[in-house]
């Protein structure tokens, strides 16, 4: 997905600028604020699809700035940036309005994997769940929990449903593995061994195996991304 | 010893002494009321003797003056006045004159009256001192006075002697108190300035000093032991922060070395494009297992600083088992062994479910890695088991591996502790300890048990009454 308008505030001016320069290298617009409160005031005033806030910021804190545009009926999704990474930061962070939570250090393939979900469900597009996906000749249907692929139906298991769920949910998009690991387990931590690597080689077995076209692909240092290469 | 100058100052100041102190004036006052009481008393048994005595005399020569007249009673009180040691006598006219006795002068009035009285007086055969003496005047018919005394110098005799007493029993008091308190507040103060001499060393660098005790199970020997035993805490502490920074400085140091060889190998050895991109993917991954460590030693600090309330609340423990076991279960079979999994429903528990998964997370994962090797094939299964006894839940997870001796079982709950088999293979050593961590802010423990052959993991948190839920 190209062309999102990302709003970064962050207060270190390296950061900022790394974060600037590297979405726009992936083809977005991205505007920088370097404290709470210019922050604060572009979001009111730009439209943008996603807005990077760091938690800790001069003049205006990261969890104030986003509790007041909510209250301001400014609902643009917000990534909350954060050397705090434990578990009640993270509880904190969603509870004064952020939409997602990335303790640093981050890698960027990871903010950029987690931005582009965040704008896509912000412009309204996945707004009102469908009741299937179809990605080339495989199709999800989330009612009768059945996946068919070229007509023929694949047997899976509650977990790898959920997996190819979200993993089709997001089609044309990259998701990472700690992505998986919170929305298909609801786990944030760090499962150290590549536990999602498993996961989602057995789902590969199950959906690509016999198949000309593989529909998952792994993107290096990034994560994954079910895509219909005929397109 | 000490030089007097400073030592006398210090000496009075000590509290041994200021107790002797406080004890020899009390003694003192005591013995005061004492001896006070003493001479009080004896000088009320021997004036009631001389009030008896002088009453019998006067008894006597008043019968004989009834039965003889005034001449046998002069007589006799002529008599008696010159016998030794005598008693005080006096006959006087009614105007007052003598007639006979031994008593010299008199305060002036003091016939006048009949009655028993005390008042100074000189005898006639000695010079003018006058002694204190108690009388009784007694007016015979015919306006005759009669007066019978006795010197009280005896009573004043028995005050001087108390008081002597009192006075020696004060020096007493004062010498030995003083040197009593001398000697015990020197002894205190010698062993207090041993104690003070031997922390100051070992506050200068040297833990392996400890105070000495010297058995007597005084209250010193008391402190003495308390101090060595909290010295011997301070130092296990310090060689634990020490072995820490050692595994760190090693632990972080390999996987940075390792970083700059490959950021090195990039710059010079590259040719293609392909391959620097290769050689920084290789680069972001070294780095991002180094963000790892940190991540969990800053998550063990937090857990250990024990304040984590936001994320705390009500879960079902048996989920999380469940959950984890099935997110492990794949990666189970890949390394060539199978997830027994039996969970008991229902496990309500009070805490971060995020944190629990996180730490049954770490113990499948190590008894994955270490406890399917060594030779043994599926057959050995690893064994993830939740259950409520009583008012706990305990969360066991087992495997078939080589196990852990007994006596490394405490060591391996330490910060990047590897034993010497697991160094080769990949972790960090920072997994039990998270668990460990994480169990203790449930207000639980992790146990690790023989499993017979291999190692059982027992993770106990308190479960939340029925009644809270």
């Amino acid at each position: 997905m190209a062309d999102m308008r990302i709003l970064i505030i962050e207060d270190d001016r390296e950061a900022r600028e790394y974060l600037a320069k590297a979405f726009r290298e992936s083809g977005h617009v991205a505007d920088a604020a370097p404290d709470g409160l210019d922050g604060y005031a572009l979001a009111r005033e730009g439209a943008y699809d996603v807005l990077v806030v760091d938690r800790m910021l001069p003049k205006l804190d990261g969890l104030s700035l986003i509790r007041s545009l909510r209250e301001q009926k400014v609902d643009t999704p917000a990534i909350i940036l954060s050397a705090l990474g434990q578990v009640d930061d993270r509880v904190k962070g969603l509870r004064a309005g952020g939409d997602d939570y990335l303790p640093k250090p981050y890698s960027f393939s990871e903010l950029l994997a987690r931005v582009e979900v965040l704008a896509r469900r912000g412009t309204g597009a996945a707004r009102g769940e469908p009741t299937s996906y179809t990605v080339g000749d495989l199709v999800l249907d989330r009612l009768s929990h059945r996946v068919t692929r070229g007509g023929q139906e694949i047997p899976l298991q509650p977990r790898e449903f959920r997996l190819l769920e979200y993993l089709v949910r997001h089609a044309g998009q990259v998701v990472t593995r700690t992505m998986l690991l919170e929305h298909v387990w609801d786990y944030h931590f760090d499962p150290q061994t590549n536990v999602i690597d498993v996961h989602v080689s057995r789902l590969r077995s199950k959906i690509d195996k016999g198949f000309d076209r593989p529909l998952i692909h792994t993107i290096r240092g990034a994560g994954y991304m079910v895509r219909d290469t005929a397109k | 010893m000490t030089p007097q100058s400073s030592f006398l100052p210090k000496l009075f100041r000590t509290t041994a002494f200021k107790l002797s102190f406080a004890y020899l004036v009390t003694f003192a006052v005591f013995a005061f009321v004492i001896l006070g009481y003493v001479a009080w008393n004896a000088t009320k048994v021997l004036d009631s003797q001389i009030i008896d005595t002088i009453e019998a005399e006067i008894t006597g020569l008043a019968e004989q003056y009834r039965l003889a007249g005034i001449r046998r009673l002069v007589a006799i009180v002529d008599r008696r006045s010159r016998q030794p040691g005598a008693s005080l006598y006096l006959v006087t006219n009614f105007q007052g004159e003598r007639i006979a006795g031994n008593v010299g002068s008199l305060p002036p009035g003091t016939l006048n009256e009949a009655g028993q009285k005390e008042v100074t007086y000189a005898r006639l055969d000695e010079d003018a001192r006058e002694h204190s003496a108690i009388v009784r005047v007694y007016i015979l018919p015919g306006g005759f006075r009669l007066l019978v005394g006795r010197d009280v110098d005896e009573r004043v005799r028995i005050r001087e002697i108390i008081g002597r007493a009192f006075g020696l029993s004060l020096l007493l008091i004062c010498v030995l108190g003083c040197l009593g308190g001398w000697f015990v507040a020197r002894r205190v103060l010698k062993r207090v300035d041993d104690m003070t001499a031997m922390t100051e060393t070992i506050m200068a660098g040297n833990l392996d000093g400890r105070l000495q005790i010297a058995g007597t199970g005084d209250e010193l020997d008391r402190l003495a032991q308390h101090l060595n035993a909290m010295l011997d805490r301070i130092g296990e502490l310090m060689a634990g922060l020490t072995e820490v920074s050692n595994n760190i400085a090693h632990d972080l140091k390999t996987p940075l070395t390792r970083l700059r060889n490959r950021a090195d190998e990039a710059l010079r050895g590259a040719r293609s494009a392909e391959e620097l991109r290769a050689s920084l993917e290789a680069v972001i991954e070294e780095s991002d297992n180094l963000i790892r460590v940190f991540n969990a030693l800053l998550m063990i600090a937090r857990l250990e600083a024990g304040h984590q309330s936001e994320g705390m609340a009500d879960f079902d423990a048996a989920e999380v088992a469940r959950g984890v076991a099935d997110m492990y279960e794949p990666v189970a079979e890949e390394a060539g062994t199978e997830l027994k999994v039996e969970v008991e429903p229902g496990l309500p528990v009070h805490g971060s479910r995020e944190l629990l998964g996180q730490a049954v997370a770490n113990l499948v994962d190590n008894a994955i890695k270490y406890g399917t090797e060594g030779g043994r094939p599926a057959a050995a299964p690893v064994t993830v088991r939740a259950r409520k006894d009583d008012d706990t839940v305990i969360i066991t997870v087992g495997d078939r591996g080589p196990g852990i001796p007994v006596d490394e079982r405490d060591r391996v709950l330490g910060r990047f502790v590897r034993l010497e088999e697991a160094r080769s293979r990949p972790g960090f050593g920072l997994g039990l300890s998270i668990a460990a961590a994480v169990a203790r802010l449930h207000g639980g423990t992790l146990k690790l048990n023989d499993n017979q052959p291999g190692l059982e993991v027992q993770l106990c948190i308190p479960a939340r009454a029925a009644g809270s839920a």
